[in-house]
């Protein structure tokens, strides 16, 4: 497993993602309010891109008619059929146990640590007094 | 061997002879109006009485017409077959009627007629109470009405009606039928409030036949979204006339576009097709398959349940010959269940506990 510095934390907002290609892998990283979680960027039903994905809340009810909105901000739909996964567990709504998408351990690491390595080569500069998106893959 | 089985009979149809057979279940005023009006009759175009379909040939009488009459069943049908119990749904077109006030009345005066001409001479005959749906309230009324005599087993409604069924305005019914233990019975046939297709208006009688799957379809689809089986979920929903086979492929595109979209009716927080296996019910004629045994049992694998199925002759209907009453190629192993036992838990009012002392049929009970 190589463990990938994806980028400068600064470099993904709350709310935003980006797409890493590293070991064969597409990987797609999300800040949720300062917690890094990276996905398979493969939607298990057809390979759809989750990057390219629209991201939304969970809605449950317990009545006809009643919406309970909630986790704004934690549901990707995959573009293409709108299956919807839980970025936090990578498992899908309508099928948890069947239906996941792949999850990478993801973290926030100090630059100090990063530049001693051992770390995949990044393609860019290391300062020891940034943070950094870090993801084994 | 049949007979065995003591089997239950879910879709016969009493034909109404015409107006006159109703009066005199009619308040003065409504019996006079069908005189003066000269309503003669409201045999429904769904079933034209000249068309094969409507009434087999062998069982037609010199004019033409058939099933008026309880000895016809009996001689015909329950009789000759070893039915145990058979369900009556009258088709009389009564929720044809636009006036509602005049709905109402001809509804009340057929369901009388079905209890007093039919129920009470035979007691192996159950029934469905027609409901007047040009009007909720009065529908809730009716079966409020009728509910006391439990050998009424389920309320009747027409797949094309004047709205989707799973509309909210239609939830009293369903309300009203989980809380006496009825089924909703949803039998082939339209009130012409809409052409009988989504595309437009048919032509053709067989354009119109055809046609009712689609309203199946739809009818289905709408109970499900809206949410009316969530919010019953003890309701049990019984599609009559219905064919059977079309039911998988209409529910693989429903539940595939269901894991991409369910956000728009989360109520439905489990697989469409396990709702539809727990609460609806399909009566076996028309079954709409070829008659070789490798094909239904495909079919039927596609259920994934051997519950679903009721067994119907749909009398006098002409869907088969002779007495081949059960479709051919129904693996023999789903007999016991198809003949009877699937029928007595959709229909909580069949099992013998369920007939209370206010039951007004003291014979066996199917």
């Amino acid at each position: 497993m190589a463990r990938i510095v994806v980028a400068p934390v600064a470099e993904i907002p709350s709310g935003g993602r980006k797409l890493v290609e590293a070991e064969g892998k597409r990987i797609v990283v999300f800040n949720l309010g300062g917690e890094f979680f990276a996905l398979s960027d493969r939607c298990p039903h057809q390979g759809g891109s989750l990057c390219a994905g629209l991201l939304s809340g969970h809605v449950e009810s317990s009545t006809p008619g009643e919406y309970h909105y909630s986790r704004r901000g934690e549901m990707i739909r995959c573009p293409w059929h709108y299956w919807e996964f839980d970025i936090r567990t990578g498992k899908s709504w309508f099928d948890p146990k069947r239906v996941q998408v792949r999850q990478f351990p993801a973290q926030v690491e100090a630059g100090a640590t990063l530049v001693e390595g051992p770390y995949l080569a990044e393609t860019f500069p290391v300062r020891v007094e940034d943070s950094y998106v870090v993801v084994e893959a | 061997m049949f007979s065995a089985h003591r089997p239950i009979d879910c879709d016969l149809h009493p034909m109404v002879p015409g107006m006159q057979a109703l009066t005199p279940y009619m308040s003065e005023f409504w019996r006079d109006q069908v005189v003066e009006r000269g309503i003669t009759t409201l045999d429904s175009q769904s079933w034209p009485v000249r068309s094969p379909k409507t009434i087999r040939a062998d069982w037609r009488g010199p004019k033409g017409r058939g099933a008026e009459s309880l000895d016809l069943l009996q001689s015909q049908s329950l009789d000759r077959l070893g039915t145990a119990t058979g369900i009556l749904n009258p088709l009389y077109g009564v929720q044809l009627v636009l006036n509602a006030d005049m709905a109402v009345a001809f509804t009340r005066a057929l369901n009388d007629w079905t209890r007093a001409e039919w129920l009470d001479r035979d007691d192996r005959l159950r029934a469905s109470i027609v409901l007047p749906l040009q009007s909720v309230e009065d529908a809730v009324a009716e079966i409020e009405r009728l509910a006391p005599d439990r050998r009424f087993v389920q309320v009747l409604a027409l797949v094309m009606g004047e709205n989707p069924l799973g509309k909210r305005q239609y939830w009293p019914v369903y309300e009203a039928c989980v809380r006496h233990g009825l089924a909703f019975g949803i039998h082939a046939g339209s009130a012409y409030r809409h052409p009988q297709t989504s595309v437009g208006w048919t032509s053709w009688y067989l354009e119109e036949y055809a046609a009712n799957q689609q309203g199946f379809q739809s009818t289905l689809a709408s109970l499900l979204t809206e949410g009316a089986f969530a919010k019953y979920p003890a309701l049990k929903v019984v599609l009559l006339e219905s064919g059977v086979t079309w039911l998988p492929s209409f529910l693989w595109r429903l539940q595939k576009t269901w894991k991409g979209v369910r956000f728009e009716i989360p109520w439905v927080d489990r697989l469409p097709a396990e709702i539809i296996r727990d609460q609806v019910r399909l009566t076996v004629q028309p079954l709409d398959a070829p008659d070789d045994d490798n094909t239904v049992e495909r079919i039927i694998d596609h259920f994934r349940s051997d519950d679903m199925l009721l067994w119907a002759s749909d009398w006098p209907h002409w869907q088969f010959d002779g007495d081949a009453a059960i479709p051919p190629g129904i693996p023999p192993r789903l007999l016991p269940k198809l003949l009877r036992e699937n029928a007595l838990a959709t229909y909580g009012r069949l099992r013998p506990e369920a007939m209370g002392p206010e039951a007004m049929g003291q014979g066996e009970v199917g």
